[in-house]
């Protein structure tokens, strides 16, 4: 593709109970939020596996957003702390393989937080688009052939 | 609790505590301590010889410490059972060694000062909690005199004052002096909307009660007036604002819209001073007598309580119900339920509507011999399973748990299970197995892996 016309890709893994219902209602009350992000709906975000993240970038994914409950509302009690905890790791090592920090974020948005939801999603594609797309691993591919 | 303690399916255990709680919904295997009453509930036959001849004499709990009771006694009247039990801090056998006048007037011969506490194993189906709550302790309030002045009162206690079969039988007098009130103030709002004092939440029932006790005030001593310091005027049932504008209108209670920054003694009198926001001034009161419209707390042990029962409370300890709107009885572990002021504050409708719920969702739990779940549960594979357990530690659920089987040639074998009346399908299992043994049900790495690529073509 075009460097000028390219359009970020990124993913986002909501969980059922906070944010994807906050995407719902935002979709519901209206609100506009970028067409760059394909969301995955997952039971909760500490539901989320690390190599969710590694395989969508090595798929050439723009950007991953991971978002749940707010703290202490995780319809499951605690899985959005373990999200966090697995999150502050996976943070080092993408920082150490040279993935910028702007392509993998976490939040915490309640299924009543409808504008927050656009407006993270919104703050999150232009934080992807403005660096640039994801060419570490296609260009590694390239090396390798 | 007459009616039930009658009723052939209800057992009543009093003065009694949940030690442990094990097992899940169907099969909870609990640990109930029986504390030692040292009279034995069989052979009394509740005649009260023995609290009518105890010579030690305590505070009374239920009467808010404005009355006496004995060291061997009923905590009230209407309690169920009717046996007494001893107070072994207070009891002269137990602080002296010697009295024993219980035990040789008892004609049933069921005083036993040996008697130790008793521990029941049971099974159980389904647990409702319903602890209730503990009264604000007021005196954290200096500018109310912080429990200096006698006259300054809960309402609790003018509730006791009002009943009865109270420390006064029924009749409305200071505690100081033993006079007659003629002027009397409330207070509303006392350990409720106060984030200083860590209360930020509405108690839900002051305003009520408080209507309530100017009323009987009124209907006891028609001579008296009732001045009522509010913050705002909460009555959002049904027939309630009525019942506050009758209060006013009919039995000419004085509403201030404002807070009481200092209360102080002047000769026998006390000194209200507050505010008045919507005639915008200062105003002081001469009062006999000052009632605090208390609010209502969680339980001082919930948190405990909560522990042994595996379910979340909140920052004030309530007990978190599952969902607010949505499953307001149910908690995250299936098969406890939740009713009255122990989840919230609650008055006496919003508590008789939660119990009748508990018992319809148990009873709804328990028609049927099979369970409906979501299959949507997590399966853990054996064969590939390490046992390093990592997954048990993460479960909120305590899903996973470890069983023994035999193998076909006789050997005993440990293995991981998850309990699927139990699991709530949130995957944190899934995410955390390093061995890539179990799988969600409906949401597997698989599934999403292809839900990832087609997203990534």
């Amino acid at each position: 593709m075009e460097e000028s016309n390219w359009e970020p890709k990124v993913i986002g893994f909501l969980c059922h109970w906070c944010s994807y219902a906050g995407a719902d209602l935002s979709g519901s009350a209206r609100l506009e939020y970028p067409h760059n992000i394909r969301i995955i709906r997952i039971p909760c975000s500490g539901r989320v596996d690390p190599m969710f993240i590694l395989r969508a970038l090595q798929n050439g994914v723009d950007g991953v957003l991971v978002s749940g409950c707010h703290p202490g509302d995780c319809h499951y009690q605690s899985g959005n702390f373990h999200a966090r905890r697995k999150f502050a790791v996976i943070n080092r090592l993408l920082k150490y393989v040279g993935i910028e920090p702007e392509r993998v974020q976490f939040s915490w948005v309640a299924a009543s937080e409808g504008p927050k939801m656009a407006q993270v999603i919104k703050e999150f594609v232009e934080g992807v688009r403005k660096v640039g797309p994801n060419r570490l691993f296609k260009d590694e591919k390239k090396d390798g052939e | 609790m007459v009616e039930s303690s009658q009723n052939d399916n209800i057992e009543i255990l009093t003065y009694s505590e949940v030690e442990e709680v094990g097992g899940y919904i169907g099969n909870f295997e609990v640990k109930i301590r029986k504390k030692a009453r040292l009279v034995d509930l069989e052979k009394c036959t509740g005649c009260g010889t023995c609290y009518q001849k105890c010579p030690v004499k305590v505070p009374s709990e239920f009467d808010m410490e404005m009355g006496m009771r004995k060291a061997i006694y009923v905590p009230f009247p209407q309690a169920v059972p009717n046996v007494p039990v001893i107070d072994k801090e207070h009891c002269r056998m137990f602080t002296k060694g010697k009295c024993s006048i219980c035990q040789k007037l008892c004609q049933a011969d069921a005083i036993d000062y040996e008697q130790e506490d008793e521990i029941i194993e049971d099974k159980f189906g389904a647990i409702v909690v319903a602890t209730g709550y503990d009264l604000f302790d007021a005196s954290v309030y200096g500018e109310y005199g912080g429990g200096r002045f006698k006259d300054v009162i809960s309402g609790l206690q003018l509730e006791r004052l009002i009943s009865p079969s109270g420390p006064t039988g029924g009749h409305i007098i200071r505690p100081s002096d033993g006079k007659e009130p003629k002027n009397v103030v409330f207070i509303q709002c006392v350990g409720s909307r106060d984030v200083e004092k860590g209360r930020p939440y509405c108690s839900n029932v002051c305003c009520m009660y408080t209507a309530k006790h100017a009323v009987l005030l009124k209907e006891h001593l028609p001579e008296v007036q009732t001045n009522i310091f509010y913050m705002d005027i909460r009555s959002p049932g049904k027939n309630y604002e009525q019942f506050v504008q009758r209060t006013m209108e009919q039995f000419g209670a004085l509403y201030i819209r404002g807070r009481v920054s200092k209360i102080y003694q002047r000769g026998d009198k006390l000194i209200v001073k507050g505010a008045d926001t919507l005639a915008a001034c200062q105003v002081e009161v001469e009062a006999d007598m000052v009632v605090l419209a208390t609010g209502i707390t969680a339980r001082h042990d919930s948190k405990e309580v909560a522990t042994k029962l595996g379910i979340p409370y909140d920052e004030f300890g309530f007990f978190t119900e599952l969902h607010p709107k949505l499953a307001p009885i149910e908690t995250v572990t299936s098969g406890v339920f939740l009713t009255g002021a122990c989840q919230a504050p609650k008055d006496i409708p919003d508590t008789v509507a939660s119990a009748s719920g508990a018992a319809s969702k148990v009873a709804a739990l328990f028609s049927s011999d099979r369970m409906s779940m979501a299959p949507l549960v997590s399966t853990i594979d054996t064969s590939v399973c390490s046992m390093c357990k990592a997954c048990m530690e993460v479960c909120p659920y305590g899903a996973i748990q470890e069983e023994e089987i035999t193998l076909r040639d006789g050997t005993k074998k440990k293995q991981l299970t998850v309990l699927e009346s139990v699991c709530h399908g949130c995957g944190a299992c899934v995410s955390t197995c390093k061995s890539s043994c179990i799988m969600l049900r409906g949401m597997t790495d698989e599934q999403i892996f292809d839900e990832l690529m087609a997203v990534a073509q």
